[in-house]
C-alpha cells in the first residue's frame, strides 16, 4: 500500500487525517486540560482574593509507591480529583422529570464551546498545515451561530427538571443570552469594517501585519535582529507605521473590546451575570436538579465556553496567535509551537481576568442587567459603528 | 461523498420535519424544527453556501426557535391527546398529497435547467463578499426599504407593549 | 428631633459605575499578590500546625480525672457531676473502699466512671461542683473515634488523660 499521499499536503486523505488529529489535540490535549486548570484556578484565584490557602493537599500519591510523605505539588492533584469526584458520584434522577430531554440538556450544554473551537486559528502553522480546524470565511457568524445554540441545553435543562428554581433559572438564562447576544454581535462589525473579512485566520493575519486591534499604534518592519546594528531602522519603522487614522480607530476598538468582554461574561453566565443560577435565590438555577455527571457537563461547559469565549476575545482583538517580532510557523516547527503557546498563553491570561472578575464584582439585578444591555451596550455598539465607519471613510491616513 | 452527505442531512430534515407534524408533545415539536433547521443549514454547507447556511442556524434555531420554546414553556402546553383515526379525512388528504407531489414533479422535471451542469465552483470564491455587493449596489433600495419595515415593525410592538396605552 | 437621612447625591463618576469597579479590581488584585507571595498569612493548616502551644491555662477540653501525690483516685463518687452534667454524658458506678485499703476512711471510691464524649458539651459544670477537686479539663480537643463505644471514655481512659494533679487541696492525708 502506497502511504505517500498521507503525507503529500493537498490530497484528499491528507486532509482528513490532519483534520482528526488537529480536531482531537484541540480538544485532549489542550481544552479539556484547561477546562481542569481553570476550574482549579478559579478555586486557588479566589482563595487568594480571600486570603484563604485554597485546595493545597491533593499530589502525586507518592506514599503508596513506598515513600514517607506524599508529594502535594501546591494542590495540582486537585485537576484530577474533581473530574473524578464527579464522575463517581450518584446520578440520581429526580421522579418527576421528562426524562428524555433532562437527559440530553447537559450534553447540548457541553456541544456547543467545543464546535465554536472549530473555527479558531490556535497556531500559525505546523509543518505547513495550517493550525485552524476549519478555515472558512464565515468564522466569526459560526461563533454567534453555535454559541447561540448553547441556550437550548439550559432552556431544556431549566424545563424538563419540572421544578420551580431551575424553570426560574433557564427563564432567565434564555432572556439574558438572547439580549447580549446583540450587543456581541454589534461589538464586533466595527471589526470587520477594520479587516474587511469575517474569516478568523485572516483577521488575525491582519493583525499580524498592522497591529493588535486594540493597539494604537504598530511600528511597521520592525526587525529585532538589525535593532541594534542598525539604530535608524527603528525610527523608520515608527515613521512608517504611525498613522492618524489608526490612532483615532483605537477608540472605537477599545470601545468594541469592552462590550464584547462583558457581553461574554454575560453570554458564559459568568458572574457579575451569573443570574441564572443565582444560588442566593435560585437554589442552583437550571442545574439545581441535576448530580454527578449530568452536573459536571454543565459545570465544565461553563468552562469550555468561558475557553471558547476568550479563545474568540483573543483573536479578534489581541492579535491571535500573534506576538510582536515573532515569526510565524513558514519558519520552522518550533516558532510554530511557540505560535501556538502564544495563543493558549493569551486565553489563559483572559481566564485570569474571568476568574479576577467573578471575585471582585457583586452580582448584578435582573433590571439592571437588562437595562445595561438594551439601553446601554445596545446603542453604544451601535454608534460605535458609524464612529469607525466615519473614521476609516473620512481619514484616509 | 458530498452526495451522501446530501442524502444524510436530507433525510434527517425531513424526519424531523414529520416529527415536527406528529409529536404530541409541544416541546417535542419546537426540538425537532430545530434539528430540521440545523439539517437545512447543512445542506447549505454542502452547497458551498456558508453564509446562507449559518444565517439559517443564527436566525431561525439560535433566535426565532428559542422565543418559540420559551412561549411554549411559559404556556404550560399539555402534550395533545390522541385522536381517533379518521379514515375519510386521511383518504382525502391523502389524494390530495399524490396529486400535490405529481403536479411539482412535473413542474419541476421539466424544467431545463435542472437538467444542466452546474458551472464549478471557483476555489477562491467568498460567497459573504457577493452577498454583501449584491445586497448594497444591485439590491440597495429594497434592502434599505426592507431595513425601514423592520425598524417600524420594531417601534410599533414597542408602543403596542406599553403597559399605560389605554 | 427626627433625624432625616438624606439620600446621597451620586456624582457623575459614582454614577457610572466604572472608577468604582476598576478600584475594587484593584483591591482583589493586591490581596491576590499578597497571599500568593505569602507576605499575607492567616490559615493555620490544621493537622501540621497546631495551636497546642497557645492554648490559654483556662482552656476547657476533654474533662478527665486526676490522682493525687499519693496515686490516691481523687473521686470519692459523691455523683455530683454525674446529677449537674446538663447533657447527662457522665455516669458513676460507685464502691466501697475495703476496710483493709489505706484510704478506708474516704468511704467510696468510683467502680465504674463514664464520660460519654458524643454527649458532653465541655462546659466545665463537673469541674466547677465536684467538691473533692478530681476532674478536670484538660486540653485534649480532639476526641474522635470510628464507633459511639470509642466514644465512651471509661475510668481507665479517664485516668490515662488526667494523670497527676498537684497542689490542690489535699483532705484525706494522714494528718487529718
Amino acid at each position: 500500500m502506497d502511504f505517500s499521499a498521507f503525507f503529500t499536503p493537498g490530497t484528499e486523505i491528507f486532509l482528513i487525517w490532519t483534520s482528526i488529529a488537529k480536531t482531537i489535540g484541540l480538544l485532549f490535549l489542550a481544552v479539556l486540560p484547561l477546562v481542569s486548570l481553570a476550574v482549579f484556578a478559579e478555586r486557588k484565584v479566589s482563595a487568594f482574593i480571600q486570603d484563604r490557602v485554597g485546595p493545597n493537599r491533593v499530589g502525586a500519591p507518592t506514599s503508596l509507591l513506598g515513600f514517607d510523605k506524599d508529594l502535594r505539588l501546591a494542590g495540582l492533584g486537585q485537576m484530577i480529583a474533581d473530574p473524578i469526584k464527579l464522575v463517581l458520584k450518584e446520578n440520581f434522577i429526580p421522579n418527576s422529570v421528562n426524562k428524555f430531554y433532562y437527559f440530553i440538556a447537559p450534553k447540548l450544554a457541553m456541544i456547543p464551546p467545543v464546535l465554536v473551537l472549530a473555527v479558531l486559528p490556535f497556531g500559525s502553522s505546523l509543518f505547513g498545515v495550517d493550525m485552524v480546524i476549519a478555515n472558512v470565511n464565515i468564522g466569526v457568524l459560526w461563533v454567534f451561530a453555535v454559541s447561540s445554540l448553547g441556550v437550548y441545553g439550559i432552556v431544556l435543562a431549566g424545563w424538563a427538571s419540572n421544578s420551580k428554581y431551575p424553570f426560574l433559572g433557564g427563564i432567565r438564562s434564555s432572556s439574558q443570552m438572547i439580549s447580549y447576544e446583540l450587543s456581541l454581535g454589534l461589538s464586533v462589525i466595527p471589526v470587520f469594517l477594520v479587516c474587511g473579512t469575517l474569516n478568523l485566520g485572516d483577521i488575525v493575519k491582519w493583525q499580524v501585519q498592522n497591529g493588535w486591534l486594540i493597539a494604537p499604534f504598530w511600528p511597521q518592519g520592525f526587525d529585532l535582529g538589525r535593532a541594534f546594528s542598525d539604530p535608524k531602522m527603528i525610527w523608520d519603522s515608527i515613521v512608517a507605521g504611525f498613522s492618524f487614522q489608526r490612532l483615532l480607530l483605537a477608540v472605537p476598538m477599545l470601545i468594541s473590546f469592552f462590550i464584547f468582554l462583558v457581553a461574554m461574561f454575560a453570554e458564559t453566565n459568568r458572574a457579575p451575570f451569573d443570574l441564572p443560577e443565582a444560588e442566593q435565590e435560585l437554589v442552583g438555577g437550571y442545574h439545581t436538579e441535576y448530580s454527578a455527571m449530568g452536573f459536571a457537563l454543565f459545570f465544565l461547559g461553563e468552562y469550555a465556553a468561558m475557553i471558547a469565549g476568550s479563545g474568540v476575545i483573543v483573536t479578534l482583538f489581541l492579535g491571535g496567535w500573534s506576538l510582536p517580532m515573532v515569526p510565524d510557523g513558514s519558519a520552522g516547527w518550533f516558532w510554530g509551537l511557540v505560535n501556538i503557546a502564544t495563543f493558549f498563553a493569551k486565553v489563559c491570561a483572559l481566564l485570569f481576568v474571568f476568574i479576577w472578575v467573578r471575585w471582585t464584582v457583586p452580582r448584578f439585578r435582573y433590571d439592571q442587567l437588562m437595562r445595561l444591555g438594551w439601553i446601554w451596550f445596545f446603542e453604544i455598539a451601535l454608534a460605535n459603528i458609524f464612529l469607525t465607519a466615519v473614521i476609516l471613510a473620512f481619514i484616509k491616513r | 461523498m458530498s452526495l451522501i452527505l446530501f442524502w444524510i442531512f436530507a433525510g434527517l430534515m425531513l424526519l424531523f420535519g414529520l416529527g415536527v407534524v406528529l409529536m404530541r408533545n409541544p416541546v417535542s415539536s419546537a426540538m425537532c424544527l430545530v434539528v430540521s433547521f440545523v439539517g437545512l443549514a447543512s445542506l447549505f454547507f454542502t452547497l458551498d453556501a456558508f453564509f446562507i447556511g449559518i444565517i439559517q442556524i443564527l436566525v431561525y434555531a439560535g433566535a426565532v426557535m428559542v422565543l418559540f420554546l420559551f412561549i411554549i414553556m411559559l404556556l404550560d402546553l399539555k402534550a395533545a391527546p390522541a385522536r381517533k383515526l379518521n379514515v375519510m379525512a386521511w383518504t382525502g388528504s391523502g389524494l390530495v398529497l399524490v396529486g400535490f407531489v405529481a403536479l411539482m414533479m412535473q413542474v419541476v422535471l421539466g424544467n431545463p435547467a435542472l437538467h444542466a451542469a452546474m458551472p464549478a465552483l471557483t476555489a477562491d470564491y467568498d460567497d459573504v463578499q457577493q452577498i454583501g455587493l449584491a445586497l448594497f449596489t444591485n439590491f440597495n433600495f429594497p434592502f434599505q426599504i426592507v431595513g425601514v419595515l423592520l425598524l417600524v415593525a420594531t417601534v410599533g410592538v414597542v408602543v403596542l407593549s406599553r403597559k399605560e396605552l389605554k | 428631633m427626627a433625624l432625616v437621612v438624606n439620600r446621597p447625591k451620586l456624582s457623575l463618576a459614582e454614577k457610572f459605575y466604572l472608577p468604582a469597579l476598576f478600584g475594587g479590581m484593584v483591591l482583589t488584585i493586591r490581596h491576590f499578590f499578597l497571599t500568593l507571595t505569602g507576605r499575607k498569612k492567616t490559615t493555620m493548616q490544621y493537622p501540621d500546625e497546631k495551636w497546642d502551644a497557645h492554648l490559654p491555662e483556662w482552656y476547657r477540653g476533654a474533662p478527665t480525672l486526676v490522682t493525687d501525690e499519693w496515686g490516691r483516685e481523687r473521686c470519692v463518687s459523691c455523683q455530683l457531676c454525674e446529677f449537674i452534667c446538663p447533657p447527662r454524658a457522665i455516669t458513676i458506678t460507685p464502691e466501697e473502699i475495703p476496710a483493709a485499703d489505706k484510704w478506708a476512711k474516704v468511704e467510696k471510691r468510683p467502680k465504674e466512671f463514664e464520660i460519654d464524649m458524643v454527649r458532653c458539651i465541655y462546659c466545665g459544670l463537673c469541674e466547677e461542683v465536684c467538691p473533692e477537686q478530681a476532674i478536670f479539663l484538660r486540653k485534649d480537643y480532639s476526641i474522635t473515634g470510628y464507633s459511639r463505644a470509642e466514644m465512651v471514655h471509661n475510668k481507665q481512659k479517664l485516668y490515662e488523660l488526667g494523670g497527676l494533679k498537684t497542689g490542690v487541696v489535699n483532705k484525706w492525708n494522714e494528718k487529718k
